[in-house]
């Protein structure tokens, strides 16, 4: 069984963990077999040895170390952090060094984290598989034929690789859930507003929210326990202290009331569907009331996402302009050189959701559109919160299927999109999820199990979670 | 600028259409890739014609998840990033400014 | 000169010009930047004239990752000139503007949109109308794009320079109902709305410096017809600039109406040099903005407590302050309307009110601050800083109870003005004590004695002679003699000569 984070931080501080040698130890593993997953887009291996040289001086000195002192961390590379490129997987941004920290960043180090890397993923976090990324896919590290899922794909296989003790990813319809579920790892996407978006290359703003991917759900817990709270250099971060999570006893779900949702969980592979069954029965045996229930309204989260996160996508991806920063292809006049830049440096996923939220912004088209889907999630939330009168969490799949083979979707649209059909819902209505691994399908690949929860209730979401853990076949 | 659109389901994405979008956003498109994104713009609107025929008279919009009001900042200067780092990263700089090729497009679009 | 005076000279010259018909429409759209201290959604200062590329950060730089927080002093300036353009304050949200340029950083105007922070005021300008103000909304300023090659014109250019030090810099965009009917009403709306922003602290009101920037939506129609087809005039960078392209754009319409042609809805461009406006693009090239809310930020909602206390807390406005110099001066009539309004728009009423409560003529401390003070102030504005309002007080009375002849007057209150001395030592040092009116009649009649020619010329009826007296007496007194004295004396000793035997 593997370290948790707690456990290495007591080790650290007693000196019984030399942080330098925990740091080799990973980058040694990196070393071995990034090659072949190809889970980073920058190795920070300098940084990484001097960090953890100066927690090891720092302890020696009997000086204090913080709650993640010496804790090996990869970090997705749509996170700014200053003396390393952020290139959110695109040409676009290949050489661009960042002058600040994002805040999630901030609090990582000062809490003595050691950052070994950033992450491969989708372009831009557009993407279900990470093979939308301008340094080639990531590889699946429970079966090297299979994408690791998307876009935090690179993080997901970090952890699952050992790669780093745990990661943090960004989560707009599920990229964090999905691949954690496609890897075996927990991935957890925060309540929206908790987390801190400042120094996160947005995506979709209104949806995006960063979240852990780590071993356990107790590690999860704890780095979001860090990472969150009120940063007033982000307008929508909540002015509500972080919410405490770590060690929660977990031994019982004694008076929890828990929905499985049909209109996510019938669409399933069988195999997933097996283990989402028994996923609910462990519940049963700890104590919980667990129902079958119906939110007929989710079906429409998918295709209102897609309405929604290309038109702010479009929105915030016109910067890469190639006037400030990133790259130029230079042309006779401005807006040439804008249209050449931005066709050479964005990959084909970038500029299809560009493109369709382009369309659906267009005067005249507003309101059939982009105004509908707003509407439309308007009547999510209201479904959601009605449906959480009756229970204290809902499950599903993380994802209608096992992690997919490399090149299998990546030319059908469509296709790719569906695998975010289970995790999509809670991001339009704001709602914390965490993906557990649950056992494992047919072909050996990872089953993911999502729990979610109302606005804030991440201490529920974890104490179910952690049950789930702790029953995984 | 807010009005409805002809009858969504009933409206494909045509090639007019999506290169008249991509001069909106800024991408140079060829011939092949404005066939291709037209097909799949409009398999991915087909997909979303029960939403966009949905009855929501009446319901207002989210555009936020959050029920935040008047988040504000105090009128206090923080210190600026130096000139020097704000246009390292630049393609091309001047007399400590981002230099750029005319604003002004030289000829009309090829058609 | 106020921009109204003018107004009332051309009207008094022959009235409104003459568009064979023709009535112009025009609605103006008045940025404003606001004197706050740092940018809308960051805290860099917001400064002019720093070197380019220093005042800005990973926000404004629209840098990736970076994210908008919006600066609460400039919710209540916009507040502020809200309430003082007795809009509607209501919730309001924020919208992002989508289109390419390069002096925008993130290649997306952050602005409000269907939902601003104030709606349906109205301005009521010193000649008395009144203009409608369709809404006031909180939007960020661009960056500045400097052309060079090709003479600096943006056609010409051979390549650009873009400095983001004023993106982000926080704007109030107001925008007025199409009420105004001519260049001059034009020129008299801005100039009035412009003393409104000063007054509330919002704007340093420098046009020249782009403190505020006009567009101005030109038409024309026949009265009482619908509006015509309109153009919106860009480059208007002075309150001349502006009365010039209205003029000059209503005549252009009105021309090629009256010759059969048809007004194209348009965008064009003042030039100034030039005298005449030029296409800058047409309606078919006009942007599709694709408005959607910043998500972003969060609204914004004004509860009616906050109102409160920003209006308790707003300075005076001009038309407030106007009205209580004229009842305080007891002043009636266009001239006094007009002196009213100079020394208010110059900023003068509190000399003004200083001397009425000291008990000094109100007409006369009028006279003085609108004339004398108001060109001292346009000369140099720093001169008044040396003037106290008791001292101007002090200087009034003295004129009016003789003490200083009017002339003598002028004298001192120049030097208070460099000297920031009291009036009573200057006209001491000066030697200008009055004259007792035993003195100044002995003065009188030792200067007809001494002209008997004039004297007779005088009698018999030539009355410029008189000028000639005065002129004598003064320079006899050395100034001392109030030129008004002189001529009642010398038309009492006419009755007492006609009288003789």
């Amino acid at each position: 069984m593997a370290k948790t984070i707690e456990a290495i931080v007591a080790g650290v501080r007693s000196g019984e963990i030399d942080p330098v040698a925990l740091v080799d130890q990973h980058l040694k593993l990196i070393e071995e077999n990034e090659p072949s997953t190809n889970a980073f887009i920058t190795v920070l291996a300098d940084h990484a040895r001097q960090k953890a040289g100066e927690i090891a001086s720092r302890v020696a000195a009997g000086d204090p170390v913080g709650r993640l002192a010496g804790v090996p961390v990869a970090v997705k590379d749509n996170l700014c952090l200053r003396g390393a490129p952020t290139t959110c997987a695109s040409r676009i941004l290949e050489h661009w060094h960042p002058p600040y920290d994002a805040t999630v960043l901030s609090r990582l180090l000062a809490e003595d984290a050691i950052i070994v890397g950033k992450t491969n993923m989708d372009e831009f976090a557009m993407g279900s598989s990470t093979e939308h990324s301008a340094r080639g896919p990531t590889h699946n590290p429970r079966d090297m034929t299979r994408v690791p899922g998307g876009s935090s794909g690179g993080s997901a296989a970090a952890v699952a690789a050992r790669f780093a003790q745990a990661a943090l990813g960004s989560d707009t319809g599920g990229s964090i859930r999905q691949p954690a579920a496609f890897c075996g790892v927990v991935g957890l996407k925060p309540t929206y507003g908790l987390v801190s978006r400042y120094g996160l290359v947005a995506f979709a703003s209104s949806l995006d929210q960063v979240g852990p991917l780590a071993g356990s759900v107790a590690d999860a817990a704890l780095l979001l326990e860090i990472i969150a709270g009120h940063d007033h250099m982000d307008s929508t971060s909540l002015d509500a202290p972080a919410p405490r999570l770590a060690g929660q006893a977990a031994d019982s779900a004694e008076g929890l009331s828990i929905g499985i949702v049909r209109e996510l969980s019938d669409g399933a592979d069988p195999e997933v569907k097996r283990r989402l069954d028994e996923a609910a029965e462990s519940l049963e045996r700890a104590g919980a009331r667990v129902e079958s229930c119906s939110i007929p309204e989710v079906s429409y989260a998918l295709p209102a996402y897609y309405l929604l996160a290309p038109a702010e996508a479009s929105s915030n991806l016109a910067r890469y302009d190639g006037v400030r920063y990133g790259l130029r292809v230079n042309a006779a006049d401005t807006p040439t050189m804008n249209a050449r830049t931005r066709s050479v440096g964005f990959g084909a996923e970038v500029k299809r959701r560009i493109m369709l939220g382009t369309y659906a912004l267009r005067a005249g088209y507003y309101d059939a559109y982009y105004g509908q889907a707003q509407r439309v999630r308007t009547l999510l939330i209201r479904a959601f919160d009605a449906a959480y009168e009756r229970y204290d969490a809902l499950l599903s799949p993380t994802a209608p299927t096992t992690a997919f083979r490399l090149k299998e979707r990546v030319e059908d649209p469509i296709a790719m999109y569906l695998s975010d059909v289970c995790t999509i819902p809670s991001n339009l209505a704001g709602h914390p999820a965490i993906s557990v691994p649950f056992g494992t399908g047919e072909a050996g690949m990872p089953v993911g199990v999502q729990v979610m929860a109302p606005a804030l209730a991440e201490a529920v979401m974890v104490r179910v979670a952690t049950i789930l853990e702790q029953a995984a076949p | 600028m807010i009005g409805s659109a002809q009858d969504p389901e009933q409206a494909p994405v045509s090639r007019e259409e999506v290169e008249q979008v991509a001069l909106l956003c800024r991408l140079e498109i060829d011939d092949g890739e404005a066939r291709e994104l037209a097909a799949q713009m409009s398999a991915v609107l087909s997909h979303a014609a029960a939403l966009l025929s949905l009855d929501t008279s009446g319901v207002d919009p989210t555009a936020h998840p959050l029920p935040l009001v008047n988040v504000l900042r105090t009128d206090e200067v923080r210190e600026s990033l130096a000139q020097g780092d704000v246009l390292s990263q630049a393609p091309d700089v001047e007399a400590g400014r981002f230099r750029v090729p005319p604003v002004r497009r030289r000829q009309p679009e090829e058609p | 000169m106020s921009a109204y005076g003018s107004e009332r000279q051309r009207r008094r010259e022959g009235g409104a010009r003459d568009y064979e018909g023709f009535e112009c429409v025009v609605g103006l759209e008045v940025h404003c930047e606001l004197l706050t201290a740092t940018k809308l959604f960051c805290g860099c200062k917001n400064a002019f004239g720093d070197e380019p590329n220093t005042n800005t950060c990973p926000v404004c730089l629209g840098l990736p990752g970076s994210l908008p927080v919006l600066n609460g002093h400039a919710v209540e300036l916009a507040m502020r000139i809200g309430l003082a353009l007795n809009c509607t304050v209501q919730p309001s949200i924020f919208h992002r503007k989508n289109y390419f340029y390069p002096d925008m950083p993130k290649d997306y105007q952050i602005s409000q949109y269907d939902i601003p922070i104030n709606t349906d005021g109205y301005l009521d300008l010193p000649s008395g109308a009144r203009v409608g103000i369709v809404r006031a909304h909180i939007e960020e300023d661009t960056g500045k794009t400097t052309h060079s090659g090709g003479g600096g014109r943006i056609h010409d250019a051979m390549y650009s320079l873009v400095d983001y030090n004023r993106a982000g810099v926080p704007l109030v965009e107001i925008v007025s109902e199409p009420d105004i009917r001519s260049g001059e009403q034009a020129r008299e709306y801005v100039s009035e709305l412009r003393a409104v922003l000063v007054a509330v602290g919002a704007s340093d009101g420098r046009m020249e410096e782009g403190s505020l920037r006009v567009d101005a939506n030109v038409s024309v129609r026949r009265p009482g017809e619908p509006f015509g087809t309109r153009c919106e005039i860009k480059n208007l960078n002075s309150l001349r600039s502006l009365g010039r392209a209205v003029d000059y754009e209503t005549r252009r319409q009105v021309d090629l109406l009256v010759s059969g042609g048809a007004v194209a809805q348009e965008t064009r461009h003042w030039d100034e040099q030039a005298g005449h406006t030029v296409v800058m693009r047409s309606k078919e090239e006009a942007e599709d903005y694709r408005y959607f809310p910043e998500p972003d930020l969060v609204p914004l909602a004004p509860d009616a407590a906050w109102q409160e206390r920003i209006s308790r807390a707003m300075a005076p406005l001009p038309a407030g302050r106007r009205r209580a110099l004229l009842d305080s001066v007891g002043a009636e009539g266009p001239a006094m309307v007009e002196r009213v309004a100079t020394v208010v728009a110059q900023d003068l009423d509190g000399y003004v009110m200083a001397a009425v409560d000291a008990g000094a003529p109100g007409a006369l401390a009028l006279s003085r601050a609108a004339n004398e003070l108001a060109a001292a102030c346009a000369e140099d504005a720093s001169l008044l800083d040396a003037l106290e309002p008791g001292h101007f007080a002090s200087l009034v009375a003295m004129e009016a109870r003789g003490d200083l002849t009017a002339t003598q007057a002028k004298a001192v209150l120049a030097e208070m003005l460099t000297s920031g001395e009291p009036p009573e030592a200057i006209a001491s040092r000066k030697g200008f004590e009055a004259l007792d009116p035993g003195s100044l009649r002995r003065a009188v009649e030792e200067v007809v004695a001494a002209n008997s020619a004039e004297w007779e010329r005088y009698k018999e009826g030539e009355a410029k002679m008189a000028q000639f007296f005065v002129g004598q007496v003064m320079k006899a007194t050395r100034q001392k003699a109030d030129g008004k004295a002189v001529m009642a004396l010398l038309a009492d000793l006419l009755r007492g000569s006609a009288g003789a035997p």
